[in-house]
């Protein structure tokens, strides 16, 4: 039973939206590995599972794919895997597909092009709750004799739905070895018999009433119209950020008392020593700071993973398809712009579903001007000194109606640069859409769930690690050395951290930044949010008394004038201070040039713009 | 008007139901266009099936969204100028 011992080498294939990576989570659990390819930043997810039987698979969860004729660098990648190209990455030894069971149409096409290689197959036919509710019934037996391979029904929205597909793992024996039969683009002839085949097979082994669009038509007559729909993606963009604000406010509140408790009683309970101010200076207030802001980060992620699942985003691509088209671009550039206000990485790595090379960089370029949710805490703390918490037409949150004006600024400012970019390159040829616009769904509570814990996972490792030594490293810089015997003015002024501020504060006066910003704004390089938390230590290490945590907010509003806070936020609608983001943009277009590129037009156009607005504050506000 | 008229599908008024006539076709050879006239035919524009354009974007009448089977795509113009349809008359005898 050699066969029983081996690790064979699973891989599921499908297309986008036929719940591939959730029957993935299902298998593997928690037992994953996110990686890249080599070369390209395609997320490799694999993980591994047993049976009960102890048969064991390494599942490899390949990028959705239409077809094997690949169009994007998703489907490139897709079929090097399943023909064995790549270099690293072996041929799969049994290949799952997973075929949407409301929608096998579309999916058999896939099925068929890929059993000719040869290689062992099983095919899932999945959602087959929601196939049943639908009253479709498909002839299993039949179908598999059809297709000559094992055919199993899963759910992969619930616990125990891949169980018919584990059971048939552990009897199918996979035949590897076997050279995979040569592969060649298909060209309309053999597009149109393989199409000819499927609705063959279909006939013969499913019966499905006539598919009820009513519903989803009659949704999409309001949502997809060009008045009403946009009223809608205006409304549930407005909403989201709203949100944001003020479903936040009570758990920032209860953090930020922790915070504020643990760092009172820590600093009673230590002596009066250099780790008590490491402690609680250092690492208390400088962590607490940023860890507060993890509320409004889940929120914003519950409504991008919700929109996500309810098939609405390829919607609001829809809508926006021609405003973008105007700069250049086409609403397939939406998700990732979209994804790009929670992280700009995510989102320049979504944009490899674009198949037009320079939409894809145009993309990647503007993607750093959405507001991501690292700029999230610093624009909150300087909203929350320096704009009155009033209410505006009886519904309105100025400060919601602020942050929105911010995000709008970052939105606008995108499509200027994308249009610039569109001038820059001349008039290119038309790319494709071909977006699927998937039925209407309910979002699944679990797995939304299991995506926001995902995210809070993130933030928090994050806090935990960059964040906490980056917090330590200025502690460090702001402590030593100390001031000199006799010293007037608060320690940190003599601080190495201090006389870098002193140093940058020549470059950053003009737009209005102190040297307490200038010196908070380096570390922010590493990740933006850290920026909050330094400003929490260097004011804290500023300040005379033991109390710091909660103390920001007034120190902020009583030391900077207003100009100063305006042009704060401006700069960060622009700030190109994310190494990773640029370390990014240099593995996905494979050169210094574009990375070079975006971080000299970023900076240009944060310090244009914080300075134009402090120069526009003074005057207005008679400075 | 009952005889069959053949258009495109870009040209297919909104709301009316139509059968792909002539699959698409890669008019002027150029790479984009064959593929994208072979992922048209991959994703299901084949000759028989049932067409229909649920909305149209705005300004341009362009992108458009086309039921087609069982699946609605976004289309823009130039990828729905390369099917060809019949409407089909719902109040043929």
């Amino acid at each position: 039973m050699s066969a029983a011992t081996a690790t064979l080498r699973l891989a599921l294939l499908g297309k986008p939206n036929c719940g591939k990576t959730a029957l993935f989570n299902l298998l593997t659990g928690s037992r994953q590995k996110v990686a890249n390819y080599p070369g390209v930043t395609v997320d490799r997810k694999e993980g591994q599972f047993t049976t009960p039987a102890g048969r064991k698979f390494r599942v490899l969860d390949l990028p959705g794919a239409y077809s094997l004729n690949a169009l994007s660098i998703d489907e490139e990648i897709t079929r090097d895997v399943v023909l064995g190209r790549l270099d690293d990455e072996p041929r799969p030894d049994l290949i799952v597909c997973v075929s949407d069971a409301t929608n096998l149409k579309l999916n058999l096409r896939l099925v068929l092009e890929v059993r000719r290689l040869g290689v062992p197959m099983i095919l899932a036919l999945n959602m087959t709750d929601l196939a049943k509710r639908r009253g479709i019934v498909i002839d299993v037996p039949a179908l598999a004799r059809e297709l000559a391979m094992p055919v199993v029904s899963t759910v992969a929205i619930q616990g125990g739905g891949a169980n018919e597909l584990i059971r048939q793992l552990e009897t199918s024996l996979a035949e590897s070895g076997a050279p995979a039969a040569a592969w060649l683009p298909p060209d309309v002839a053999d597009v149109s018999a393989t199409q000819r085949e499927v609705r063959r097979i279909l006939a013969a082994t499913v019966s499905q009433p006539a598919v009820d669009t009513r519903l989803d038509d009659r949704i999409d007559r309001v949502v997809l119209h060009p008045v009403w729909g946009m009223l809608i993606l205006a409304a549930t963009l407005f909403l989201m950020f709203q949100a944001v604000f003020s479903w936040a406010s009570l758990p920032m509140e209860l953090i930020k008392e922790g915070v504020a408790v643990i760092g009172q009683s820590v600093g009673e309970w230590m002596p009066d020593t250099i780790l008590r101010s490491l402690l609680v200076d250092g690492i208390i207030a400088g962590v607490g700071s940023v860890l507060v802001f993890l509320p409004q980060i889940l929120i914003l992620f519950l409504f991008i993973l919700a929109l996500e699942d309810s098939g609405y985003l390829p919607r609001a691509a829809f809508l926006l398809d021609r405003l973008m088209g105007t700069v250049g671009l086409s609403g397939r550039s939406f998700i990732p712009l979209l994804s790009s206000f929670a992280c700009a990485i995510p989102g320049i790595m979504a944009a490899r579903t674009i198949s037009n090379w320079r939409d894809r960089l145009t993309t990647i370029m503007i993607a750093p001007l959405m507001t991501c949710s690292a700029r999230l805490p610093v624009y909150a703390l300087i909203i929350a000194a320096f704009i009155p918490e009033t209410t505006v037409a009886g519904v309105f949150n100025l400060q919601g109606l602020v942050l929105f004006g911010l995000y709008v600024g970052g939105v606008a400012s995108a499509m200027a640069v994308a249009g610039v970019l569109r001038l820059a390159a001349g008039k290119g040829v038309q790319s494709p859409l071909m977006l699927e616009l998937p039925s209407y769904r309910w979002p699944h509570g679990r797995s939304l769930l299991l995506g926001l814990l995902e995210r809070a996972r993130i933030f928090i490792r994050r806090v935990g690690g960059i964040i906490l030594s980056l917090m330590v490293v200025l502690w460090f810089l702001s402590s030593f050395p100390a001031a000199p015997e006799g010293a007037s003015g608060p320690a940190i002024q003599y601080s190495y951290a201090g006389m870098l501020g002193r140093a940058l504060e020549v470059v950053l006066a003009p737009i209005g930044f102190n040297w307490q910003i200038s010196i908070a704004l380096v570390p922010g390089m590493a990740a933006r949010e850290v920026a909050v938390g330094a400003l929490g230590t260097v004011y804290a290490l500023s300040a005379a008394g033991d109390d710091v945590a909660d103390q920001l907010l007034p120190m902020l509003a009583a030391s900077w004038s207003l100009p100063t806070a305006f042009a704060l936020l401006a700069w960060y609608v622009f700030s190109p201070q994310c190494l990773s983001t640029l370390a990014v943009v240099r593995r996905e277009t494979n050169s210094w040039r574009y990375p070079l590129l975006m971080a000299a037009y970023l900076f240009a156009l944060a310090y244009g713009a914080a300075f134009v607005t402090y120069r526009v504050a003074l005057i207005l506000t008679g400075g | 008007m009952t005889a069959k008229r053949l258009m495109t599908l870009s040209e297919l008024p909104m709301g009316q139901e139509g059968t792909v006539s002539s699959g698409p076709f890669a008019a002027d050879g150029g790479t984009v266009e064959q593929e994208t006239a072979l992922r048209l035919f991959e994703i299901g524009f084949i000759d028989g099936e049932r067409v229909r354009v649920v909305a149209r974007g705005y300004p341009g009448g362009e992108p458009l969204a086309v039921r087609v089977g069982d699946t609605m795509f976004a289309l823009r113009r130039f990828e729905a100028e390369r099917v060809l349809v019949t409407p089909v008359c719902e109040t043929a005898p």
